[in-house]
Formats: C-alpha cells, structure tokens, sequence
C-alpha cells in the first residue's frame, strides 16, 4: 500500500537537507519571534503618562497625588496650571490621562462629603484606557478608605455603622495572574499555524511549477503515498519546533509546565495533523506560489484572531463564534494553557483533542481526494 | 497488449478549456515500435493531445487508448506502460544525478536486481559517466535533457511520449538525443514525439501535422512532401519580404507565398504569372528581386500551405 513511501521521503529529506536555508527558515524566525512575543506581548499597563491638575491645593488633593507618585503604573508628566495644559497634553499625546482635582476637593472630604473628581482619558487606544481606569478607581478607593478612616476617628458623633466588603481575590493556577504565563502557550500555537501551514503549502506547490509534479502524476504513484511523503517530513519538523519554543517558554520565561508532556505530544501531534491538512488543501486550491501566498495570508490571519488567542471567543458575535469551532488554533489553545498551566489530563481535555483530530482527519482525507493526478 | 493493435489509438479525442478548443477530434493511430512525430507551432494543441494520452487531463470528447486501456478509465494501467518526458524541464535540480534516477526508479518500482544496471545504462545514456554526483541543475541542457529521458525509460515502458524534448536545446546535443530515440525504437519502443522544429520531422518513421487543435495531414515524411503543392515551387531571394508576400497574396497563378527563412517561397500554378516575371513583376512593385530558382518542397512548406489552405477553408465557411 505504501511502498513508494520510503523513496519520497529519502528525497524530501535529501533536498531539505541540501537546502542551505532550511535550517535557518526553520529555526531562527521561531526562536526570534518567541523571543519577541515573550517580551512584548502583555496586557500589563505600566508607566502610562498622566497630567496632573491641582485646583484645590489642600492636604488631601496633595495626598492623592501622592498616590499617583507613588506607583510604577502612572508618570507624572506634567503638573499642570490651567484647564489648556490638560487638553494640549492630551491633544499632543504627552499624557494618555489626566487627573483634574476641583477647588472644594478637601472640603467635602473634611464635611464628610463625597468629592467628585475628574479623570480625563485618551481612549484612541481602548485597551489601555480601561485598564488603566481600573487602576485608578483601585487607587482611588484605597484614598477613600483612608480619608473615611480619618473622617471617623475626628467625628464624636457615631454615625450608623458601615458595612464594608473586603474582596480577596486569589487566581487559581496563575497566582500572580503574570500574561506572560497566558500568551506564551498560545504564541507556540500560532507560530506553529504560520510555520507549518506555510511549508506545506509551498512544498506541493513548488513541484507544481517546476514541472516535477506533472513527471510525478503520470507514474503509477497513489496519492497518499505522495501526500504522506510530503507531510510526514513537515509533521518532525513541527514536532521539533513544537519542542524547541516551548522550551523558550519554560526555561526562558519560566512558565510552569505542571500537565503531562505526553498529553502534550498528543495534542501537539494531532494539532500538526489539522494544520498540514489545511496546508495542503490549499496548495491543492494553488497553481502558483504567489496564489498558495495570498491563500494561506487569507486563511491564517483569521485563524489567529478568532482563535482566542487574544481576543475571548464569548465577547465575538455568534456567528463568529460558529467560525471558531473549524479553528484547530482554537482547541489547541484551550489543550496547550490546561497542560501547561492546570495540568488537567484527559479526562477533561477530551473534547477538544478530538475536535482537533476530526479537523485532521477532515482536511486530510479532503485533500488526498482532492489531488488527484490530473491537472484539469 | 495484444499483438497488432496499435500502442496508441485515438478517436475524436477532444479536448476543450471553457469556450477554446484545444484539440478538436483528434484521429490518430500509432503501431508498435514506430516513431510518429507530431509537428505544429506553439500551441497547436500538441502538449494537451499527449498529456491526454498519459491521463493527466481528461478528454471532453473521444476516447483513446494506450496499450490497449483505454487513458480516461484505466489511467492507472495505462500509466504503468508509459514514459513520459514533459516540455518543462523536470527533474530535481537540487539532487544528484543518481539521487534523481534513484528516485524516479523507485516511484517506478524497478526491481531490485536489475536497478544498478539500468541505472548505469541510462547515466552512460546520457554520457554522464563520473558525473554521477553532480547536482542535477549544474549540467548544460543537453545532459539534463538526457538524463531526463534516461529518468524517463528505467522502467522499460513499451511506450514513450516526449513532449518538445529537443526545445531550447543546442543543435548538436538534439542531434545526439535523436540518435537515442532510434535507438530505443529499433528495441521495439514505440515513440510519440512533439516537436515545433520542421527539421527533425525527417527523423521520424510517421508524422501528423496539426494546427489549431486539428490533424490537417500525416504520413511519412516523403508521402507529405510528394502531395501536390497545387504547383510548383521557386525560391527567391528579395526584399523588403513583407510587401512581396502582401504583392504576390493573390497575384494572377501565385497558389502560396510565404517568407522562409531570408528569402521568399512561392508556389506558382498555371495560366498567370510564370518564374521568370516574378523578378519584374515584383521590380514594378518597387521590390527589389534576384531570379527565382526552382526547389524541392520541405516538409515546412507543406505545413505552410495546408495550414493557409486550412485558413482559406475556415474563413470560406
């Protein structure tokens, strides 16, 4: 059934290992954008440049600016004098907040009245502008409790008890909540997507233009014998570099691995199976290398967005969220973050392993199907 | 493949691409151990005739057969009995002379024990002897062509279809390839061969003559060049050539003419102009002419004048 699968594959390796480039393509891009998406890739917000506009001048708007000051999360960038500072740092993108405290700030505060305080935000970039909302408002009630605290210890009058909620948060499996710990798994899925969907699609369609594969359908060669001879190279080299970025990730950032690696070798295998077979289904769909260029530039980008990756799949409009569930990134997404991060087995995992093994066997059997030796 | 069939048998093989026509009912009959030549310009439909041989696309209408299967149902037997040499280049230029014939000996699944020797036939072939290590896209095109073939016969397939193997390659080195081909056909190879040089249909036992998709004339090569032109042929060195064609086109007794080469062929008929007034027939024209000189018709200008008798007929209709 197979017998002329050995010859294709002593020539794939042969030419993959003559090829000077190979290891270069194959390697360094992986290590590199590892590297980068591992330093860059964060929800954090730090350091956000922030006005400052004191109208009050009294001890407790003082006090709050100290707040402010006092943490890593905001720069003082200006302590403005008039309303114009506020908007000429927003408009020239000085500062991406500013903190305006009204004259009466301390007044009210000493009345035992709320103070109203204005938060201007430059919401051009929305992500950073709500989470560093969220920061403020934290600040801003840890000031609060404080002046409630000096309110009530100056008052003889004993007002009517308040209740108070502390919330205690405590993150499971990511304690420190760190996003490097939920990116990097997902990174090794999306690079591998590029990768392999890329080299396979090339591979097929390579020896379309340079005629050898018009030499190849005319022998009595079957179709899986010469699909297996081109993936089965491609599915070592993903194993590889499955390998190779997620020991970035755990020895370099240090991102726990508790799960089982053979659940991971699993789930690793079954996810190269469905990226190889929608690789090869669009080389099948390609006659020219700029044609399986624009393919896989259409399909993979969306792949990678509607993946959950970034972007939660809940917050996606329905139908969108249909469109999820043909994403093999999408499965190996929720697979590669248990592994790594709750170490659940598969007993849990089960479905989405098996939804990513109906995608392989679906793309595969399409694509063995769909070459056929003709070229009409 | 019983014995007096033909190897390759086509009838009213068709074969159309939306609304063109590329080959339109196609008769052809090959006997064993010939070499038939399929001559035509670029894209007379000679490259879609053999690729439906081969099974590579399937005809929209007519059936052929090769080695008695028929190439639209049983492509898979039909494929075991070829070798097949496409108009690209196509071997590995990044592997070796012998990683390639390891290669395509073994998608072929040449027996073992006879490997080594047909693979040291088909290198000596190609007379690449000591340059068995060399990588594949650093011989010159006659070698490559060569081996192409050589890639092409591991198997020992009683029936062989090179499709414009000669092109781009340098007179000698086609020479030399034809050589081969006689060679393989006196082992009782049958051979279908393309080609848009009218020079090398001298080299084979049969040829067709196709345009436009259909077969306007075969035979041997002296069975077409006896058909009568419709007169005689004279030769004439003149110029500019484009205005004498356009001068003579229609001329009372010019049945042809056509530019060959550098100079102008034109088959004159009866009752008008004669050889000796074309000179000054042209010279009024403001051509300036020498004598015209009776020739013996090539094979090219019988292509020429059955492709425009096909036009005249075409555009009649």
């Amino acid at each position: 059934m197979l017998e002329r699968l050995p010859v294709m594959l002593i020539k794939e390796f042969v030419q993959l290992r003559r090829d000077r480039w190979a290891m270069f393509r194959l390697i360094v891009p992986m290590i590199i954008q590892m590297l980068v998406f591992g330093y860059a890739a964060t929800f954090t917000v730090s350091h956000v440049s922030t006005a400052v506009l004191d109208l009050d001048r009294s001890r407790a708007s003082r006090s709050l600016i100290s707040h402010f000051v006092a943490t890593s999360r905001f720069d003082v960038v200006d302590v403005a004098r008039n309303q114009g500072d506020i908007t000429r740092d927003i408009d020239h993108g000085a500062a991406v907040i500013a903190v305006v405290i009204h004259a009466g700030f301390g007044r009210r505060l000493e009345n035992g009245r709320s103070a109203p305080l204005q938060v201007i935000v430059d919401g051009t970039n929305s992500n950073t502008a709500l989470i560093a909302l969220g920061y403020i408002s934290q600040i801003v009630s840890r000031f609060s409790a404080e002046q409630a605290g000096r309110a009530a210890s100056f008052r003889t009058s004993v007002a009517a008890p308040e209740i108070g909620i502390a919330l205690q948060t405590y993150p499971w499996f990511n304690e420190a909540l760190e996003d490097r710990w939920f990116f990097i798994p997902g990174v090794i899925g999306t690079l591998t997507l590029l990768q392999i969907v890329s080299l396979t699609a090339f591979a097929i369609v390579r020896e379309r233009e340079a005629g050898t594969l018009e030499q190849i359908m005319v022998s009595p060669i079957r179709p899986v014998e010469f699909i297996l001879g081109k993936t089965v190279p491609y599915f070592l080299i993903g194993l590889g570099d499955i390998a190779m970025v997620s020991s970035i990730g755990i020895f370099w950032f240090h991102v726990p691995f508790i799960g089982n690696p053979l659940v991971m070798l699993l789930e690793a295998s079954l996810y190269l199976l469905a990226t190889l077979g929608l690789g090869l289904l669009l080389s099948t769909f390609s006659r020219t290398q700029q044609q399986a260029f624009a393919l896989n530039f259409f399909f993979v980008n969306p792949l990678y967005i509607l993946s959950g990756f970034a972007f939660p799949i809940a917050s996606m409009p329905k139908l969108l969220q249909w469109f999820t569930f043909i994403n093999p990134l999408r499965y190996f997404l929720v697979v590669i973050r248990a592994v790594f991060l709750k170490g659940v087995g598969l007993k849990v995992l089960w479905p989405d392993l098996s939804a990513m093994a109906l995608l392989a066997l679906v793309m595969l059997t399409v694509s063995v199907l769909r070459f056929r030796k003709s070229l009409d | 493949m019983s014995a007096g069939a033909p190897a390759v048998l086509a009838q009213g093989l068709t074969k159309r691409f939306n609304s063109f026509t590329a080959v339109d009912h196609l008769d052809l009959g090959i006997e064993k151990g010939e070499i038939a030549g399929f001559i035509g310009p670029n894209g007379a439909g000679k490259s879609t005739t053999i690729r439906m041989l081969c099974g590579l696309l399937h005809p929209s209408e007519g059936r052929a057969s090769v080695a008695g299967f028929d190439v639209d149902r049983q492509p898979e037997a039909v494929r075991e009995h070829i070798g097949y040499m496409s108009q690209k280049f196509s071997l590995y230029g990044d592997l070796t002379v012998r990683e390639n014939l390891l290669f395509f000996g073994g998608i072929y699944r040449v027996p073992r024990q006879s490997f080594e020797e047909r693979m040291r036939f088909a290198i000596s072939m190609a007379g690449l002897e000591g340059r068995e290590n060399a990588l594949v896209r650093t011989l010159a095109g006659g070698w490559k062509q060569r081996l192409a073939l050589g890639c092409a016969i591991l198997h020992r397939p009683p029936i062989l279809f090179l499709d414009e193997p000669t092109s781009g390659v340098e007179p000698e080195a086609r020479r030399r390839f034809w050589d081969l081909i006689h060679e393989l056909a006196a082992q009782e190879v049958t051979i279908l061969v393309s080609t848009h040089y009218m020079d090398e249909a001298e080299y084979c036992n049969r040829i067709s003559l196709i345009d436009r998709g259909r077969l306007i004339a075969s035979g041997t090569p002296s069975e077409l060049r006896a058909r009568r032109l419709g007169g005689d042929l004279f030769e004439i060195s003149c110029a500019p050539l484009g205005a004498a064609v356009k001068v003579l086109t229609g001329a009372p007794g010019v049945v042809e003419a056509a530019i060959f080469g550098d100079k102008l062929h034109v088959v004159l008929g009866s009752g008008g102009l004669g050889a000796a007034d074309l000179p000054g027939f042209l010279g009024r024209h403001g051509i300036q002419a020498g004598p015209a000189r009776r020739v013996t018709p090539s094979l090219e200008d019988v292509f020429v004048q059955l492709v425009s008798g096909g036009q005249k007929q075409r555009s009649a209709t």
